[in-house]
């Protein structure tokens, strides 16, 4: 199998964490027929059959399940990114519900994306989150817009820095959520992709640090923070 | 869709049904008392039943029975205190007047002559009689009430009936000390009495303290039972909710594998809804506390409704949320038709919704990646963006913008300003 796609770039390493073995088998087929781009090189269906494994093949990204037994995606985080924090993880997860979503984001997460999504668009989101970028599902999109909203009567604010978006982070979170694609969302704005990815990933490093309590509670509903 | 795509499934769970049944099905010879049509305790007509012969012979041989110093009395009672009462489910007899008032003639007749018969043989004196008798009653009364407990199925303690079972025990136990107290009387002089009382008092207190640990476990072990009952009632409903929803959307789903729509459809229907099962009221990432009828529901809600009619995707992003007013109701029902529109006429699988509730306005956008037209070849016929979307937003102080062309797809947004600032 050689390592080079005919574009000359290295394919991109993926590994497949999820306790269903018939999803993981359809991911895998899906991704070796549809692409040349992206190459599974292992898979595991239990948390630490993910970390051996993950430690074994030392692939580029790990496609993660939320749901697992014995602690489940934010577990597997957890115990790689305390000894290896260079691999990426895109979280993919049937569940949609804030909690689960935004656990695991800040758990080291850069991207979140439910199963219903189209081959091609996991394709996509894969090759963003290898070359360093964050992908945001509509939903997340809208999840983070309204941790980050200024209500009357929130919290204070510790550390503006952290805490607060930019208009502009917020206008490129608005066209996420309405739907838009990298590409749109670059002419609605009138700036480049790079700079919408760059958007992107700083509202990402924000919701994994900031301190804002929506962000904060809704990681301790499933004991994170 | 039929019923006969439902044939396979319901035909499996017949059978098994009918084998559960069959299993418990062999005859119950136990002898158990009556819980319908009884005089006393149901000793008597379960007895009648058990032996199969008449009523009136079992209650006449336990009067005559009751001559013979008090036999048939002794007799009821152990029966009554043995036999179980009748399962509720078992089916009663049918009981005359006239049969209940022989029944409680033969009662009288039966205590009579057993204290008759007593008092005449010398072997007990008419005060010794009454006492027992009284003390008798007193019994009777009490564990007439335990059965109502266990009839109206009372869970947990004996004295769990409210307050006319509380009266009815505390009776029973006054009339059985009374009896006692006169038997004591009438043997013994009344300076024994006293010490008698101080005696059976002191070994009734002990008895309760020896006896406080078997109380202890005996009341945990109540609370775990129930405990487990409420986990299994709860597994049972689960299961079934289950095997209603889940079990017989993958049935049709097996039938109806030749069409794609039809399966996106009833599995897109069965997500929703088992989502908002799983998470409550207000359906994805319910949020406890907001109230009833806000924006956020209702647009979920009409998502569900155009994917169940039209068989696409709606998937409706929310930031923010308000309860639903005069001037938000007018923008949900044009958001409806906005999603509508792209479903009949974008030829896509999928529509977005976004909404966003800010301090002083609402936006919500939905968007399609279908084919889009030029709204100014739109015929004049339709009234659907002109009446329903426009001329609704615009009736309420709201806007309508349209963002669309051929092949580019359509972007419906509509604002409304929020008549308060939130408090």
């Amino acid at each position: 199998m050689s390592a080079e796609t005919p574009a000359g770039k290295p394919r991109v390493r993926v590994f497949l964490v999820d306790d269903h073995s018939m999803f993981r088998a359809g991911v895998k087929a899906e991704l070796d027929t549809i692409t040349d781009a992206v190459q599974v090189v292992g898979e595991a269906g239990g948390v630490g059959e993910a970390v051996a494994g993950i430690a074994r093949h030392r692939p580029d990204v790990v496609l993660l399940d939320v749901h697992m037994p014995d602690g489940g995606g934010a577990e597997v985080l957890r115990r790689v990114r305390a000894t290896d924090t260079d691999v990426v993880f895109l979280a993919l997860s049937v569940s949609d519900a804030a909690e689960d979503v935004i656990a695991v984001i800040r758990a080291g997460a850069r991207g979140y994306v439910t199963k219903t999504i189209s081959s091609a668009e996991l394709v996509t989101a894969v090759l963003r989150v290898a070359d360093g970028d964050a992908v945001f599902s509509p939903r997340l999109a809208g999840f983070v817009l309204d941790a980050f909203a200024n209500r009357p009567g929130a919290a204070p604010i510790n550390d503006p820095e952290l805490d607060l978006l930019t208009p502009r982070e917020r206008d490129v979170l608005r066209l996420l959520a309405r739907g838009y694609a990298y590409k749109e969302i670059a002419s609605e704005l009138f700036i480049s992709v790079k700079t919408v990815e760059t958007h992107v990933s700083s509202v990402l490093r924000k919701t994994q640090m900031s301190n804002r309590y929506e962000l904060s509670r809704w990681a301790s509903d499933r004991r994170l923070v | 869709m039929s019923t006969q795509l439902l044939h396979a499934p319901e035909a499996e769970i017949d059978r098994i049904e009918r084998a559960a049944t069959e299993v418990a099905e062999p005859e119950d010879l136990r002898f158990y008392r009556r819980r319908e049509g009884r005089a006393v305790a149901g000793v008597a007509g379960g007895l009648a039943d058990h032996l199969d012969v008449r009523v009136l012979w079992v209650r006449i041989a336990f009067a005559l029975l009751a001559a013979l110093g008090g036999a048939g009395v002794a007799a009821y009672g152990l029966l009554w205190a043995f036999g179980q009462q009748a399962p509720s489910d078992r089916p009663a007899p049918e009981v005359g007047a006239r049969e209940r008032q022989q029944a409680f003639g033969l009662v009288a007749v039966g205590a009579g002559l057993s204290v008759g018969m007593g008092t005449l043989s010398g072997m007990v004196n008419a005060w010794v009689a009454g006492g027992i008798g009284v003390a008798l009653v007193g019994t009777a009364l009490v564990w007439w009430e335990a059965d109502q407990a266990q009839r109206r199925k009372v869970k947990g303690a004996l004295l769990g009936g409210g307050r006319a079972a509380g009266l009815r025990v505390g009776a029973g136990a006054l009339l059985v000390v009374a009896g006692i107290v006169i038997f004591l009387l009438r043997s013994i002089g009344l300076d024994q009495v006293q010490f008698a009382l101080l005696a059976v008092f002191a070994a009734l207190i002990g008895v309760g303290l020896l006896s406080v640990p078997w109380w202890l476990r005996l009341v945990r072990d109540l609370g775990e039972e129930r405990t487990a009952r409420i986990r299994t009632e709860e597994r049972a409903e689960i299961a079934a909710h289950l095997h209603d929803s889940v079990l017989q959307t993958l049935a049709l789903i097996q039938k109806q594998s030749e069409a794609p729509r039809e399966v996106l459809r009833l599995a897109r229907g069965q997500e929703r809804q088992l989502r908002s099962w799983l998470y409550g009221p207000a359906g994805y990432g319910a949020r406890p506390g907001v109230p009833e009828d806000t924006l956020s529901e209702a647009v979920n809600r009409i998502a569900g409704e155009v994917e169940d009619t039209f068989a696409i995707k709606v998937s409706p992003v929310l930031v923010g949320d308000c309860p639903l007013d005069d001037r938000l109701r007018p923008v949900v029902l044009a958001t409806r038709e906005a999603i509508v529109n792209a479903a009949k006429h974008a030829e896509v699988a999928e529509v977005s919704v976004y909404a966003e509730v800010e301090e002083d306005k609402i936006t919500v956008f939905i968007r399609d990646r279908g084919k889009g037209f030029d709204p100014e070849t739109v015929p004049g016929d339709r009234h659907g963006l002109a009446d329903s979307i426009h001329g609704r937003m615009e009736r309420h102080g709201g806007a309508v913008r349209l963002r669309t062309a051929a092949g580019e797809g359509t972007e419906v947004q509509l604002h409304m300003p929020r008549t308060k600032v939130s408090p």
